[in-house]
Formats: C-alpha cells, structure tokens, sequence
C-alpha cells in the first residue's frame, strides 16, 4: 500500500502540450551543446576554479611518506606495485567517490581537453568545489552519523541535516567544528539542522543516551564502544562502565517545544530491571552514573553542558581517535574499502603517532592543516595507491590475490554502493551532466524514476563491511528493469538515440558509447567484437541499444575500479 | 558475420540461451511472443513428497502497522479497554476472536494462539526489525530476518525459484543482514503476476548477442583480475538470474489454473492473491514465504480501519490454512500471522488507538507447533500494562526455528567475522509438539 505513493500519476489533458513545449526547448538547448559531435568546444573549458584551486599534492611530504610506507609493506610482501590507472579510469573514480556518479561524456571531453601537466589533480579541485560532491559525501556520511532508519519524523529530518552537512562539506568547514556543533547543539530539528543528529536517537519522545554514546564512539572514535552496553568489550578494553559514563553525558539532553535542550537537572540512571532499562529517567529504582570519559579525562571541557564538555573532548588535538577515524572513513570513501574494516572499529593507536602507521600519517596531516576535508580527500586521492591500475599479475590465482589485497598492491574491486548506481546510470543516459540546476522537470521525471529503481533495486547500508555481490533481483532490474530499458531505448532524449544518430560512423558510435558507460575507448578486440553488433542490426539505433546493454550489465559498470 | 557472432557466445551463459531446440529457448521465444498458453504444464513440483516427510518452509503473514489485538484475536466488548469492537466464539472452546472474523474462527484450531507478546520497539521501523528479528536494532549488525533464517538454514534442493520470496509491498522489507544479501527476499510487488524483471526488452536472437558480448566484455574486464572479479559473483549471479528468467518454476506465481471457486474463497484483493501465490510457492518448495498485508496503523478510525482490514484478512487466511491443511501441506509448514506491536488499550480522541508493544497477539501453526491453544491474557480495563503469561520476542523467534527443525542457538560469523546466535531466546515449550 505504501508503494502505491510512488506510482504513475496521472497528469491534466491540458499539461501535455505544455510538456511537450517544455520537453523541445530542452532538447534544443541540450542539442546546442552537445558532446558528441563537438570536441573542440570542450577545449580549455577547465574552469576558474579549478585553476586557482589546483594544488598539485603528489609532491607534497604526507604523500611521499605515505607512499614510501606503502612501497616497503609491498616489498616486505614480495609485491609489486600494479601499473599506474590511466586518467580516465582515475577520473572515474573521483566522480564515484566523491560525486556519486560517474562523469557524463561533457566532462570527459573536458578533461581530455586540459592537457597539460597535473589534469588529474585540477578536476580533483573542480569537482571538490561543486556542490554535487559536497551533496553526495554528506549522503554517504549521513548513514554512519545519523543512521538509515527514517526515525521519528515529528522530531528528526534527514533531509535538513544531510542538507546542513553538504553546506559545511561544501564550505570546507573544519571538520572539528562541524562535529562539535553536531555534539551540543540545542534548538529546533528544522531551523538548527545540526540537532537531528541528537534527535535521530529520540524514540518516544526520549532521547537514547546508549544510542548516542554509541554513535558518537564508532562514528568519531573509530571504536564499538556500545558492545560495552551489554559486557565488556571483546577485543579492545572497553568496559561497560566506561560506555555508561559516555552515554551519561547525554542525559541533561530533552526534547522540548523549543527544540533540543539541556536540563542541567536531568541525570543519568541505570535499571536493569525494568522493561525501559537503559532509557534517561530521575526516578525509580537504580543508580545514578555521572559523566565520564574512557581515557584522556584531561580533555573535557569545562564549564558547559555536559553535551558541550563532551564535544570537546571528542575534537581535543590530542585525541588521535578521532583524527584517525575521519581518515579511514574518507579512505573507504576513496578507495571503496575502509584502509581498516570494519570501518567503525579499528585498533587502538599508539603511545605516540607512528611513521608506520597509515592512519597516524593521515590523521596527523588533518589536524596539523585545521581538520580540512578537502586536504584529507586531496591528500588520500594523491597517494600512488590511489592511482594504481586494478589489475595486477597476481590477481590470477588465489593466493596472489591475497598478497595483492592486504598491500594495496592494485586498486580495489568494490561494488558501487545504490547511490553510485543510480547516479552512474543516469549518467549514461544522459550525454550532459545532470546538475542541481539541471531543468526542474528533468530532475523529477529523475527522482521518480530513482524512486522506483530503488525500491526494486534495494538500499545496501553501508556498515555491514566488505563489499557484496550483486543480489539476482539486483541483476534483473539491471538487465531487465524499466529504469534500465528507458536508459537503453534509443530515443532522441537519451545518450544512445543521440550516439546512434550523431555520430560519425559505427567506430566513433562505439567509442562514445564506451565514454559514456566505462568512462574508456574499446581496445581493439572488444571493438572487432562489439562492432558487428552495430553493423549488422537493422538499424543503428537497435544496434546501439544492444551494445549500451551489454555495457550497462557487465562487471566493470557496477564495480568501481 | 553473423558466424563471428555466434562464436563470440561464450561457454558460460550456454544453454541458458542458445540451444535452438532446447525446452529454455522455448520458453524464452513463448515468453516474448506473449503465448502463455504455449508454455508447457508444470511437470515436476519440488513437493512431490507431502505431509510431515517434506521439508519444512515457513510462512509469515505481516500484519504491517501494527493490528490492534482487541479488534482481532484478543477483544474485550465491554470492558474499558473494548472499545464498540463484539466478539464471536470459535471452534476452540471458550476462546472469542473479533466479530469481524468469522471465517478464521472455524479454522482457529489449526493455530496456538499467543495473547501476551511483548516488545522493546514501539516504533514501526525498529519494531518489525525487533519482532523480525528477534533481536533489538543494532548499529553494528544486520540480524536476519527469520524467513532469511529459514532459506538460509532449510535445504532447496532443485529449486530454481528464490528461497526467500516476499509478496506485496512492504515498507520495510526483510532482510538477509549478516547472511548475505543473497538471503534478502526476493520481492513481488503485485502477487498474481509474475515477478518484475523477469522478461528480457528484446526477443530471443537480440538477447543473444547481447549475452554473447557482454560475455566478452566480462572476459576482457577478467584480464589481469581473475581472482578479484571472481569473487564478484558477477557470472554467478548473472546466471542464477538468467536460469530464473526461463523456469518452469515460475509457474507458481501464476494463477490462470487456479479455479475461480479457489481464488474466490482466497478473496478478490491482492492479499488474497498473494495468499494463493504464497501457497502455491510453497507447494513448489520455496523454503520461506512472507506476505505483508499493510494498513493497521490505525491513529485514527481505528475501528472502521480494522474492520475493512477484516475483509481482506479473514477470507484468505482461512482459505490458506484450509488450503494447506487439504494439501498435506500444513505439516511441513510454519505458519506465521503477526505485526510489529498492537494498540492501545486507550481510545484517542480521533477514536483511533496508538502503538501498543506491551501485550499484543499473534497466530502461530502448522509444523511443530501445539495448536488449538491460547496463551496469555492482557488487562480488559486496560491497567495493567504487562499481559500474564509474557512471551518476549526474541523466544518467539526461537519458538519459530526450532518448529522448522533449525539448531535456533547456532553461531553464525558475520562478515567481520564476529560470532552471532540465530536466536539468543528460548522456544516456548508448551507452543512446540512434543516431536520437534
């Protein structure tokens, strides 16, 4: 019954002329600038920003060390490292990364058209500047800080918050700053977006202090500190006393009709015995547990609420956990796997930051360049790691591939999370990069189709670890889904009507249809066997539409790599 | 040309869709053509063997927003907690269920019924996690749902046709969590026709080329990737997927040879449909079937709400159960009948009743389970909020396992390789058979 929100819905007779009206226009004006035909109008199209902005980091010291790092790991393995990816393969996987989609043919052409040294790092820049990025990193990081569940609207708005996130992503604001307000923040779930992170925990009208604590521990400390909700943790040394005091510092936060606040009256109880066992009251039977934190108590803030001593102690500089933690969120970010999985409990550092440590390398660059994100990303993207090809020698047999993986001796194969998805098949439909400013009516006829594919597709969360094969119902609504047909059917509004009637002749049409899907051109045998596909069907648009399928369901589409 | 095409095909995809004579492209040409009635008949059901010799399956009917108990299986006319809702007798003695239920109230011997669930989760999302589950929702592990449980543990051996199916549109549909997305249900969104996605755009030479290359486009993407693209399971699933596309067993989806005196006891509503299509997938050996029903959240109106729910609900779990049970089938399967929580014994002010996990019901029968019993009661003046004779989620989830015959305590390691119990409860002794 739910699902019938999402079905067709009838328009006015009236409208459809209009529609039409509109629908022209568009195809017009995207005809005006269209990639296929026209290269040269691409050239030197590299924006303002991307020029000033562009730092070319592979020189910098954090990267070399990194590398070093990684280049001795390697030899002690007996590994070599991949060939280095070409630059589209790489370009491919900072759209995935960090725009959720892959890049349309426009931005190919665009970025084919810079030549000159150090292209890779200036996209870099100018996608970091766009708001697409910004939007899909604070969708990605949404998950792990405010869960997937849709909470309890009367309180709780995703949208606001992933918004708001996008904003300070967008903005480049210290990531410390951010978390902190996220941590203490007091008012109203839609005019203070940041409280949502506290009121996603809200069930009832109370707010789970266990649920935050536990939040707050995986997702800025990098460790399962509510496994010592229940007992003591089992790896690390995590006692369930510590997670008690952790999660006592969200007891002064209420719900009220002015928003989220913090009663300095409100403590901390602990009753096991009642159904409501773990749930902030000031009454019954039980104990009262204060505010406490499990190491560096010197760190706490002073003065506050309990929330706001909290959160800085979360952000203190000498608190390594939380530096390293962001690091290995944003290197699963990149890499598609976290550099310690899972990405929420890695292990302790130690004593003092170490040169053989990855993560104490990221996580002391960050903090020593202010908690920039855009560093952090520029920083992992720069490394030789990331540059790597996929493939590899070894990666024929097993054990080879084991090698290969624990030394990040080739880029990792990972499936593209549904987001990715959506975001990469809509790249192949359309020639043009779909754009926050993209025509109100394109957007959604898109957020309709994305709908649907979605419910049918299914939403992978993102914390299970590891990345998973495709299920059989994934694998038909790829092959066979309407999303999938409308995105094939080769029609003047979609990439494959437009390859089919534009290009030059059945090479040039393969070539782009192999931009548009694998972000590459054929190498010469997959030409000689796709080639006939196109020449021998009986018409060009058939012909392309089989060879966009063929593209759209094999393994090097919904695999980043 | 044409020759190099074909001998493009690759060997993986064979048989799947070349052999010209073969029964698959005769399926697949029938199939695109529309000629349904070209298709031949079912002749070989996975579920020859009947009764208590068959393989178990499990059967959840989601009763989603959470049914009010007292306008179901536990009313209270009369009393503060009523409400206008009357009761009638049933065929256990001394045991009343809602007046809105009087086909259900012949066939209540085929079921225990639990009057005393209680629940941590008042809220829809984390409550049909918990009573899913049987575990509470945890930011670090996926639990399995328990029809995920049984495909995952029940063996399928023949079955073309997905082990988990999920019929009707859930809002939050189950989940294979820590067993692999592989154990996610296999979801139908409008029960009486086939699956979605199941026909290829094009016909039967097109899709053949098109397999043939993206066949070679596999291979190329595999140079210099073996290993790593064959943990993928790309060619795997490709192929499980391209297998279901073309099986007979797909037949059990569709209704054209039920009677129309079958489909009429079932009702003419998509639950109806999707209570036949459910006992027609476990006649075909799926191990686990889940059919939601969805529009119990009832804030307002509750008791128009639950009455015109009644409407769809009464018929067509009678006629399954009747239907079960005629078939030899009852024995082999668990059946299932529950929400995520029940309603208030309080009326609101838009005479309609809020979410309730304390005290709520559910119907459990067929293999393994004591029927013909009730269990539990709750308040009729709605004071007490802890029924008598409690039974936590988490034993319930236990109690269901162990009647499918599934080592319920089992460890299972995550992906992470952290060890999980399918169940951490106890079974009810009283609900199970002394033989399970």
């Amino acid at each position: 019954m739910n699902d019938q929100r999402f079905r067709q819905f009838q328009l006015p007779r009236w409208m459809l002329p209009a529609i039409a009206a509109v629908v022209l226009v568009a195809l017009v004006g995207a005809a005006a600038r269209d990639p296929v035909a026209v290269r040269r109008r691409a050239q030197a199209a590299s924006t303002e920003a991307s020029r000033s902005a562009g730092v070319a980091l592979s020189t910098d010291a954090t990267v070399v060390t990194i590398d070093r790092l990684l280049a001795a790991s390697r030899l002690a393995a007996g590994v070599e490292a991949a060939a280095v990816a070409d630059n589209l393969t790489i370009l491919r996987r900072l759209w995935l990364a960090l725009a959720g989609t892959i890049p349309s043919l426009e931005e190919i052409r665009r970025f084919e058209a810079d030549t000159a040294p150090g292209a890779v790092d200036r996209a870099l820049a100018t996608l970091l500047a766009d708001p697409r990025s910004a939007d899909a990193l604070a969708r990605r990081l949404a998950s792990p800080l405010v869960g997937d569940e849709k909470g309890e609207f009367i309180v709780f708005r995703r949208d606001r918050f992933t918004t708001w996130l996008a904003d300070q992503i967008g903005a480049n604001r210290p990531w410390d700053q951010t978390v902190r307000e996220m941590v203490s923040a007091r008012g109203l779930w839609t005019d203070t977006p940041a409280v949502n992170f506290i009121t996603q925990a809200a069930a009832n009208g109370v707010i789970d202090s266990d649920e935050l604590a536990g939040r707050v521990s995986r997702v800025f400390l990098g460790a399962r500190l509510d496994c010592a909700q229940c007992h003591d943790h089992p790896f690390a040394p995590w006692k369930q006393g510590e997670f008690e005091g952790l999660a006592a510092s969200f007891a002064q936060a209420k719900l009220s009709p002015v928003g989220v606040e913090d009663d300095p009256a409100r403590v901390h109880r602990i009753d096991r015995t009642s159904v409501a066992a773990l749930a902030t009251t000031m009454t019954g039977a039980g104990r009262n547990v204060p505010p406490r934190v499990p190491f560096g108590a010197e760190w706490l803030g002073s003065g506050g609420t309990h929330r706001e001593n909290l959160a800085a102690w979360v952000i203190h500089a000498d608190n390594r956990r939380f530096d390293r933690a962001i690091a290995n969120r944003m290197w699963r970010i990149l890499f598609g796997k976290a550099w310690h999985e899972p990405v929420d409990d890695i292990p302790d550092p130690g004593p003092a930051s170490s040169p053989d440590d990855l993560l104490d390398l990221l996580a002391d660059d960050f903090r020593e360049h202010g908690r920039d994100l855009h560093r952090l990303i520029g920083v992992i993207a720069a490394t030789e790691a990331f540059r790597l090809a996929s493939s590899h020698p070894d990666l024929e047999s097993a054990e080879g591939a084991e090698r290969v993986t624990a030394t990040w001796g080739a880029f990792p194969l990972t499936r593209l999370t549904p987001d990715q998805m959506i975001g990469a098949m809509g790249a192949t439909t359309s020639l043009q990069t779909i754009e926050r400013d993209s025509h109100v009516l394109t957007r959604t006829i898109r957020f309709f189709r994305e709908t649907d594919f979605l419910r049918e597709y299914g939403q992978v969360v993102d914390s299970q670890g590891g990345s998973l094969p495709a299920t059989i119902p994934q694998a038909l609504v790829q092959m066979n889904g309407k999303l999938a047909r409308e995105m094939v059917e080769a029609n003047l509004a979609t990439a494959t009507g437009r390859i089919a009637g534009m290009a030059r002749d059945d090479v040039a049409r393969l070539e782009v249809a192999f931009l548009v899907a694998l972000t590459r051109r054929p190498a010469s045998e997959e030409r000689e066997l796709l080639l006939p596909l196109v020449t021998l069907a009986e018409t060009k648009g058939r012909g392309l539409e089989d060879v966009m399928w063929t593209l759209f369901n094999c393994p090097e589409f919904s695999w980043n790599h | 040309m044409p020759t190099r095409l074909r001998t493009s095909v690759g060997p993986r995809y064979e048989g799947i869709q070349s052999a010209p004579t073969g029964r698959r492209s005769v399926l697949l040409a029938a199939a695109s053509l529309g000629l349904s009635f070209a298709l031949p008949a079912l002749p070989a059901r996975a579920a020859r063997r009947r009764g208590v010799e068959r393989p178990r399956s499990l059967l959840v009917v989601w009763l989603a927003g959470g049914p009010s108990q007292l306008e179901t299986f536990d009313p209270h006319p009369g009393a503060a907690a009523g409400g206008p809702t009357k009761d009638i007798s049933t065929v256990i003695p001394g045991v009343r269920i809602a007046a809105d239920y009087p086909r259900l109230a012949e066939v209540l011997d085929r079921f225990a019924l639990v009057r005393s669930l209680v629940s941590k989760e008042g809220d829809h999302e984390r409550g049909q996690y918990a009573v899913k589950t049987g575990y509470r929702p945890d930011p670090t592990a996926i639990h399995p749902a328990i029809g995920a449980i049984a495909a995952h543990e029940l063996p399928a051996t023949g079955l073309e046709l997905p082990r988990f199916i999920a019929l009707g549109g859930a809002e939050f549909p189950s989940r294979g969590g820590y067993l692999g997305n592989e154990f996610d249900p296999y979801r139908v969104f409008a029960p009486g026709q086939k699956g979605q996605n199941l026909v290829p755009h094009v016909p039967v030479d097109r899709q053949s080329r098109r397999l043939g290359a993206l066949d070679s486009l596999t291979r190329s993407f595999e140079t210099g990737r073996g290993e790593a693209v064959r943990r993928t399971f790309h060619e795997h699933t490709l192929r499980e997927a391209l297998t279901l596309m073309t099986s007979e067993q797909l037949a059990a989806f569709d209704l054209d040879g039920e009677s129309e005196s079958v489909k009429g006891l079932y009702g003419d509503s998509d639950f109806g449909r999707g209570c036949l299509v459910a006992r027609r997938l476990i006649e075909a050996g799926v191990r686990s079937v889940e059919i939601t029903l969805s529009g119990f959240d009832t804030h307002a109106r509750n008791f128009a709400g639950h009455t015109s729910q009644a409407k769809l609900l009464d018929p067509a779990l009678a006629a399954l159960v009747g239907d079960l049970k005629d078939r030899d089938l009852l024995e082999s399967t668990v059946v299932l009948v529950m929400g995520e929580f029940g309603r208030t014994p309080s009326i609101n002010p838009l005479d309609g009743r809020d979410h309730w996990p304390h005290g709520f019901s559910c119907l459990l029968g067929g293999a393994g389970i004591a029927a013909g019993q009730v269990i539990g009661s709750t308040d009729p003046e709605g004071v007490a909020k802890q029924p008598t004779d409690p039974v936590e989620i988490h034993d319930l989830s236990a109690t269901v396992l162990a009647a499918l015959g599934i080592d319920f305590a089992r460890e299972v390691a995550t992906l992470v390789g952290r060890p999980m119990k399918l169940s951490s409860g106890k079974p009810i002794a009283k609900l199970l058979c002394g033989e399970a």
